[in-house]
């Protein structure tokens, strides 16, 4: 049985010195069989794994993971929720998260520092104010709060801003997203494994999936470095290497997997309290509670499973960032980082079946998908237990590169990509 | 980031070039014969190597000429440079 986190149960343990605290999640060896598994334990594949228990009655599952959970793109990007996406399918299915999001650290009994500080995407010439203006009227008319600001009202709600009309890529106006905020990214993927664990879902560490066993057209298991594990169910959610599991069962996939960056500064005051990004000078900032400023860079534009990413990029939004905020000039930075993201040809994530059956992928997030985990794994979990999308993941599926219904956020939502 | 032997003017800073992404993929030769299915393959679908990946550059600020690399995406690693119309190095 789960002991749940409370004020009573801090000062108990507070008592003991915190050395007597229950492991979250236990550390299971595989069983022989299973009725899904889900590959890759980041957010996503935790988070499928929780629904599928917990809404679909599917307890038998497994999450098999090559490194330790939430080690890989969950504990590497720069925590930004937001749902303001131009086209209704996007809208759809990046709301439905952000609703989940605002009660999920109540469902989880779990702290995920979900903080609503809003998010603020800048315009910088005439055709950023049309797209923005055009996609407050789309979200607006998909329920999805946003506002248009101008330049005087991005200047009193983030007075750091630099709004000369001087400067090379001047602030024009902007758009608000309220609602939108940041959370804290490793207490997402503890969260979802606690819940997942406690509802008897083997979260099985350091298991590298080595082959996808298949019999014809349907899956039979999956070879592993802790041995082979039956099933008729494979979901996989394996971000940056969903190409490399895909060739294993010989299915080619839209993706290409390149490194993005992200860098954090030393901790200071308090001095951001909400989220700015720019999509023309790709530079995205907010502050972390321990008082770093996260900083967002772009992807390079070749493959690459490095995790390091080049050092232009870094410049580059660290010059758009200065040219912003000129208080930032003197501040150091601590850390920087890169991460494999899976790039769709539309930017638009694919949460589909395959042709193979029992075979699921929900990968193709790239740059953005940290803010879709709690939709991600519901819409996911539904795929893989009924065997059809739900209608809010139907528009995702992998037939519309086939089709050409494609979801084309290049642009369109409010970062590039 | 990495230096790159471009085989016109030499080792250069690879923020001179732009990737051009996977090597070796034919245009089809009857457009007006594919099947949507093909289109797709053609259009979309990518190999996405982590390993030894055949790839189109192109040295954007340098002589902006196209040419092959044999790269390990796995370490950025850099096996062989090739001209177009050259056969791949086995």
């Amino acid at each position: 049985m789960r002991n749940k986190y409370s004020v009573f149960s801090l000062i108990k343990n507070a008592l003991s010195y915190h050395e007597n605290w229950q492991r979250a999640w236990k550390d299971p060896t595989p069983k022989k069989e299973y009725d899904a598994v889900i590959v890759g334990g980041g957010g996503h594949g935790l988070a499928t794994a929780y629904y599928l228990a917990k809404k679909h009655n599917m307890n038998n599952i497994a999450v098999v993971e090559k490194g330790w959970i939430g080690g890989g793109n969950t504990g590497r990007n720069t925590t930004i929720i937001r749902s303001n996406y131009l086209w209704d399918a996007s809208a759809g299915l990046y709301d439905h998260a952000l609703k989940i999001w605002e009660g999920l650290s109540q469902e989880l009994n779990y702290n995920v520092m979900f903080s609503q500080r809003g998010v603020m995407n800048l315009a910088h010439n005439l055709q950023d104010v049309r797209d923005l203006k055009r996609r407050t009227h789309a979200n607006r008319l998909n329920g999805i709060d946003a506002v248009y600001l101008s330049t005087e009202e991005v200047k009193k709600f983030c007075p750091i801003i630099n709004t000369s009309p001087d400067i090379r890529y001047p602030v024009l106006g902007g758009t608000l997203q309220r609602r939108a905020g940041t959370a804290r990214h490793d207490a997402v993927a503890w969260g979802y494994a606690r819940g997942a664990d406690a509802m008897g879902v083997d979260i099985i560490q350091n298991c590298e999936v080595k082959g996808i066993k298949r019999n014809g057209d349907s899956v039979e298991g999956i070879e592993t470095t802790k041995g082979f594990i039956k099933t008729k169910k494979v979901g996989v959610v394996a971000a940056g290497h969903s190409s490399v599991i895909a060739n294993m069962a010989g299915l080619r996939l839209p993706l290409e997997s390149k490194p993005l960056q992200a860098l954090v500064s030393e901790p200071v005051k308090p001095i951001i309290d909400t989220v700015v990004m720019s999509n023309a000078v790709h530079a995205y900032v907010s502050q972390s509670d321990k008082g770093e400023l996260v900083i967002g860079a772009g992807t390079d534009d070749y493959v690459s499973y490095t995790q390091k990413g080049s050092h232009q990029i870094v410049e580059g939004t660290l010059n758009a960032i200065l040219e912003l905020y000129p208080i930032f000039s003197r501040m150091r930075m601590l850390r920087q980082w890169g991460g494999i993201v899976d790039i769709c040809p539309d930017a638009s994530p694919i949460l589909s079946k395959t042709s193979i059956k029992g075979l699921y992928f929900n990968c193709g997030w790239g740059t953005g998908g940290f803010k879709a985990t709690p939709g991600s794994g519901d819409l996911f979990a539904h795929t893989i237990a009924n065997d059809e999308p739900h209608k809010l993941n139907a528009a995702f599926n992998l037939n519309r590169f086939v089709s050409g219904d494609l979801v084309d956020e290049h642009g369109a939502a409010a970062v590039a990509h | 980031m990495f230096l790159i032997n471009c085989p016109y003017c030499g080792e250069r800073d690879q923020q001179e070039f732009k990737a051009g992404g996977e090597a070796h993929i034919e245009r089809p030769k009857q457009p007006t014969e594919l099947s949507d299915d093909e289109w797709a393959e053609y259009l979309f679908m990518r190999k996405n190597i982590k390993g030894v990946q055949f790839e189109r550059w192109n040295h954007a600020h340098g002589c902006r000429k196209w040419f092959n690399m044999v790269r390990d995406t796995s370490n950025d690693e850099i096996k062989a440079i090739y001209k177009m119309g050259e056969k791949p190095p086995a």
